[in-house]
């Protein structure tokens, strides 16, 4: 099945509703508009015109052809594509938030400001640290927005100049280095162990008089705990410098473990993953950080207080401040608002014993599903994980010819969402899979026999996989050939009138 | 795989031919395989200066991006301009047509440390 873009369903004369004429007198454009009144060929619009029931059919197909985690099972490991539970949609259509204007008092809008403050509170209390920080709008965002906090204290002391070195695993998300370079720092790479851990003495190495920060995903992306953390936090500090926590994979130790308690001086938390908002069409985002007392008063601003008037009921509510010594925005109003109310909503509807669950029910998913390959399919680091694993198809590589590439679009034939592949890079022909607590037992086992069937079709018949996948929309598509020379427009082969 | 016996290799996956004063640099064959379909390529302008280990480019594919790394230290003398329309010439030619940048060496002694061809191919086993 193959969709035409809407302009090519397009054709002179076809419409939807012709409203009435108008009682009201022409508007002269030119006079009103002067030279923004452009009425060439160029600045007219060239809107398709199509009728109503084929727009239906044309959007409705293009959805029907769309994959989400609504449709089925979604294990692209480190982006935790749990479930999104509907009440968190119901709620933040409420016209109390969804009709709310940033700009209009925050005397009349209280109630937001106090979920606000009350999510500022949650995530503080649920990563262990002082103070949260609600406006950064992605993941990347709040490492980056805590590296310009890292730069603003390390100002207060003298030593932003002498302190430009931040510190990277080789396991890292690939946002760690460029939220470093955005941020004018430099960065570092510390290699990994065997065992997928930090090597520790190249840190202890590495840590000096120049280093800023020591940025760690933990778990990390190999899906381990590093059980050496007090030991590095406890030496980054000794070197003056700062801990960083890259949440990504805060879901796997939520409820369980506080980044807070492991000496971290700061964390950012994707809303979109662990507090089940939308990854939706790229955005938008929240990724919220978190950090120490010592780092509370450069966070950006505004943060919302609760003012305890005591005696002055009138005074008592809400209030947006700036932090005193406030590194300024980072977003303009106040940062992905109904994101917030889903996230608040979502920890409130599972209340603290269940976001306890919430982590260890992800790990003992993506266990699960790691004990049922392991025998078939090579485990890289092969040992209990956290809420992910990465598989190696170096194997399959050497013996068949058959690519982690073309076993990733051969799972699209089984009504599966791959895997996230060739990451982490430590990992040759690496596949990462991330099943999160939202999937259903049925569902983990039918992804594993897919799996496996796959295995199996890679001895008997690999030109099966490299030709897949057969059954999706569209066939293999020429990723380099899109890389390297895209077409980003719509040629227009019939004359739109 | 092939590697060829005239040139020295780094553990990074780079090769170095010297030609007279100047020696031109590139990756391997193991390299362009395991990057797979090369998408672009950023490289260093004429007369920069890089010492041995510095990172002088970036190699693109639709799996990642990977660094490059000087195998010695030296000042560019040109690039391989060909390959901003053509990346997929380093797929193609790792050795010949597809090399990345000339350099002016500043310590020839500094190719006595790299790998020469039955080492490295040891090195990927």
């Amino acid at each position: 099945m193959s969709e035409p873009v809407i302009y090519d369903l397009s054709a002179p004369g076809k419409g939807v509703v012709t409203p009435p004429a108008s009682p009201l007198p022409p508007l002269d454009v030119q006079a009103a508009f002067g030279s923004y009144a452009e009425t060439d060929e160029r600045a007219r619009p060239h809107l398709p015109q199509v009728s109503e029931v084929e727009i239906m059919r044309h959007y409705t197909h293009l959805s029907a052809m769309n994959f989400g985690v609504d449709s089925g099972a979604y294990p692209l490991g480190s982006c935790t594509m749990k479930y999104n539970p509907r009440i968190n949609e119901d709620a933040c259509r409420l016209p109390g938030f969804a009709e709310l204007h940033p700009a209009q008092p925050p005397t009349s809008a209280q109630g937001a400001l106090r979920l606000m403050y009350e999510l500022q509170t949650d995530l503080a209390t649920a990563s262990g640290f002082a103070a949260t920080s609600l406006q950064p709008a992605a993941g990347a965002h709040g490492e980056y927005t805590a590296l310009m906090v890292f730069r603003a204290a390390l100002a207060a002391r003298g030593e932003a100049k002498t302190r430009t070195v931040v510190l990277i695993p080789d396991t890292a998300h690939g946002t760690n280095p460029a939220s470093v370079t955005m941020a004018g720092f430099t960065s570092k790479t510390i290699p990994s162990t065997e065992e997928g851990l930090v090597d520790v003495q190249a840190l202890k190495a590495a840590l000096g008089p120049d280093v800023a920060a020591f940025m760690l995903t933990n778990p990390n992306t190999v899906g381990i705990f590093d059980p050496q953390i007090l030991e590095m936090t406890a030496a980054v500090h000794e070197a003056g410098a700062y801990a960083y926590c890259d949440g990504a994979n805060f879901n796997a130790i939520l409820g369980v473990v506080r980044p807070g308690d492991l000496g971290f001086d700061a964390l950012h938390i994707n809303l979109h993953k662990t507090f089940s908002t939308p990854h939706g069409g790229g955005g938008p985002g929240a990724g919220p950080i978190c950090v120490t007392e010592e780092l509370a008063d450069f966070l950006p601003g505004p943060v919302v207080e609760r003012v305890l008037a005591e005696g002055n009921t009138a005074a008592a509510g809400y209030r947006f401040v700036n932090p005193p010594r406030s590194i300024g925005r980072v977003r303009s109003w106040y940062g992905n608002f109904g994101v917030m109310v889903r996230a608040w909503v979502y920890i409130r509807a599972l209340g603290a014993a269940g976001l306890r669950k919430v982590g260890q029910q992800a790990v003992l998913s993506a266990n699960y599903l790691r004990v049922l390959l392991e025998g078939v399919f090579e485990v890289a680091y092969n040992r209990i994980c956290m809420h992910e694993f990465v598989l190696s198809g170096a194997p399959f590589a050497k013996a068949y010819g058959v690519h982690t590439l073309d076993i990733a679009k051969r799972l699209l034939d089984f009504g599966f969402h791959p895997p996230t592949i060739y990451f982490p890079l430590i990992v040759e022909e690496a596949m990462m899979f991330e099943p999160t607590e939202t999937e259903p037992l049925a569902s983990l086992d039918a992804l594993a026999s897919a799996l496996l069937s796959i295995a199996q079709e890679a001895e008997t018949n690999p030109e099966l996989l490299h030709s897949a996948p057969h059954s999706t929309p569209v066939r293999r598509l020429d990723e380099a050939g899109a890389a390297r020379d895209p077409q980003l427009r719509w040629t227009n082969t019939t004359e739109v009138a | 795989m092939a590697y060829p016996n005239d040139r020295k290799y780094t553990p990074e996956h780079e090769w170095i031919l010297v030609e007279g004063d100047e020696a031109s640099v590139g990756i391997t064959e193991y390299a362009q395989e395991q990057l797979g379909a090369v998408v672009y390529v950023d490289l260093p302008e004429a007369g920069d200066t890089f010492d041995v280990g510095d990172t002088f480019g970036e190699v693109e594919s639709v799996k990642s991006v990977s660094e490059l790394y000087m195998p010695v230290a030296g000042e560019v003398q040109s690039v391989n301009t060909h390959l901003s329309a053509a990346p997929d010439i380093i797929n193609d030619d790792p050795y010949e047509d597809g090399w990345l940048i000339r350099i002016s060496m500043s310590d020839l002694s500094e190719l006595d440390s790299l790998l020469d061809a039955a080492a490295y191919e040891a090195s990927l086993s």
